[in-house]
């Protein structure tokens, strides 16, 4: 029996003949944070939307407890979002809902629990995130760390056993993103979840991670620990985890003669 | 010479059916989002305060700009028609001419116009902003359907508050035509309200105006719930997609009130 509780397999996705993923294999175990890094458009996201059955592969599968996402009907992968949660990166609050009701959403919508109990879940998942004393603000009201959290606790809401977060350091003050940062951690210890994050800010997500994956032109271009990722010698490895500016990804996107072009 | 005119008109063709498959694309688009909208309408109406709460916003918000509107529609009726009636020494028909404009024609046509201006743009925006802000997908990352959740309940909103405000408008329109002909021309009382009840037929006028105007919720609202879900996740596209409601809405609401009229008056 595989510990694994998410698994990619040989798998290859594109659109409007874009290739984006070509046979990417992926593993993540129970109860770890693994984390999917890569330069903005290597389709990190999309492997987050591929897991959560948004979108079909072209080619291999992707498993959730031991489950064939894109073989589920409509009905079979809403089962499989049961177990799930996910934090967007710019939250998606429902602007129209207060905080304390955009947290309680899941539990109205996929439960019958009576609203008392609703009231003090949605309270223990706000205090989980710091934030029960701002119930009944509007997500206008928040600034941007603020609705990260909010979005936090309505993604754990449901205790899921698998969450999901996609950029969730960007745009965030250095306080905030230690405050996420820790959370991740310590909701995924707490919760005996498995959680995958799709980022590209280094330092904050190797202090977290147990594992990571490098996804470069479609393909897994790395993967080990932050410690092993940090000694790597791979070029492409080493030019993103030290941030330089040139390398094997060029500072110059392709380009005719730069002369010819000023000239002609 | 021959090529560049072949090429000109092979270009001209590809543009053609290009933009006619994604007419048709897109109608077959709205078709099913319409199809989805009703079948999901039972997961929607168990919870029956969404759609309440949608009626509040798309209808009782519209309330202000039907209710003048009407009312100056009314007064303009009344003193176009009574220039023309006095000529033919038929000044007391002037209620009859003020409800019939309005029951059969006016009242659903203009409420659906001011509908899809008002009502319809706001719908289409805030789908329009919610896909844009990944609310829509948070939605189905929850497990939560978007179609019986977010569609279904505006949907029915729409269709339930078209043939209220059209009624309204008809209502408003009718006081707004009596206070002109009446205290400010000086027809006569009686002949106003008695030529109106005698001429006013229940099932011809008003039955008719009213299926008209559910016809018209169902076209604009479902207008405006697929322009927003279509809308491309930019400011540019969901800006686009406003605009083509109001557009759309407005073309089909007078092309369907010709096709419905035609038919009225031959059956």
């Amino acid at each position: 029996m595989t510990s694994n509780i998410v698994e990619i397999d040989n798998l290859s996705f594109g659109y409007n003949g874009r290739v984006l993923h070509k046979g990417i294999n992926m593993a993540f175990p129970k109860g770890k944070v693994v984390a999917i890094m890569g330069g903005s458009g290597s389709g990190k996201t999309t492997l987050l939307r591929l897991i959560g059955g948004q979108v079909k592969p072209t080619k291999g599968e992707v498993r959730v407890n031991g489950q064939v996402v894109h073989e589920q009907s409509r009905d079979g992968i809403y089962q499989l979002r049961r177990s799930m949660g996910m934090l967007f990166q710019h939250g998606a609050l429902f602007t129209d809902l207060s905080v304390f009701d955009n947290v309680a959403f899941p539990m109205r919508e996929l439960t019958d629990l009576p609203e008392s109990m609703i009231r003090d879940l949605v309270l223990l998942k706000l205090n989980a995130v710091g934030l029960r004393g701002a119930y009944k603000f509007m997500p206008t009201e928040l600034s941007g760390g603020m609705a990260r959290r909010v979005a936090l606790a309505r993604a754990v809401a449901l205790d899921p056993s698998i969450i999901m977060y996609d950029e969730p350091f960007a745009g965030l003050d250095p306080i905030s993103m230690g405050v996420i940062c820790g959370l991740i951690r310590s909701l995924n210890d707490a919760l005996g979840a498995t959680s995958i994050i799709v980022s590209h800010d280094v330092k904050e997500t190797f202090l977290i991670a147990d594992y990571v994956y490098f996804v470069a032109n479609g393909e897994v271009a790395a993967e080990g620990t932050p410690e092993d990722l940090m000694q790597s010698t791979l070029p492409f490895v080493h030019q993103f985890v030290h941030g330089e500016k040139d390398g094997p990804v060029p500072f110059h996107y392709a380009a005719p003669d730069y002369r010819a072009q000023l000239l002609g | 010479m021959i090529n560049i005119i072949v090429n000109m008109v092979s270009r001209l063709l590809r543009g053609i059916g290009s933009r006619m498959i994604a007419r048709v694309w897109r109608l077959g688009a709205g078709t099913r989002l319409f199809m989805l909208a009703i079948v999901y309408s039972g997961e929607s109406f168990r919870r029956f305060h969404l759609t309440l709460r949608e009626v509040y916003f798309t209808g009782v918000m519209s309330l202000l700009i039907i209710i003048v509107s009407a009312f100056f529609v009314g007064m303009v009726l009344a003193l176009q028609g009574y220039n023309t009636l006095q000529k033919y020494g038929s000044s007391e028909a002037i209620g009859v001419l003020v409800a019939l404009a309005l029951v059969r024609e006016l009242g659903p046509v203009v409420t659906a116009l001011l509908f899809a201006g008002r009502a319809g743009t706001a719908i289409t925006a805030e789908i329009g902003l919610m896909k844009t802000t990944e609310q829509l997908s948070a939605m189905e990352m929850m497990a939560v359907n978007p179609i019986a959740r977010v569609v279904a309940p505006r949907f029915w909103a729409g269709v339930i508050s078209m043939p209220i405000l059209a009624a309204l408008f008809s209502m408003v329109g009718v006081l707004g035509g009596y206070l002109v002909a009446v205290p400010l021309i000086g027809v006569d009382d009686g002949a106003f309200w008695s030529q109106m009840q005698a001429n006013v037929d229940v099932r011809a006028d008003i039955i008719n105006g009213v299926i008209k105007s559910v016809v018209f919720g169902v076209a604009c609202t479902m207008i405006a719930l697929f322009e927003g879900f279509d809308a491309p996740p930019t400011a540019e596209g969901v800006s686009h997609a406003t605009t083509r409601t109001v557009v759309i809405s407005s073309l089909t609401v007078l092309g369907l009130d010709f096709v419905l009229t035609s038919f009225m008056l031959v059956v």
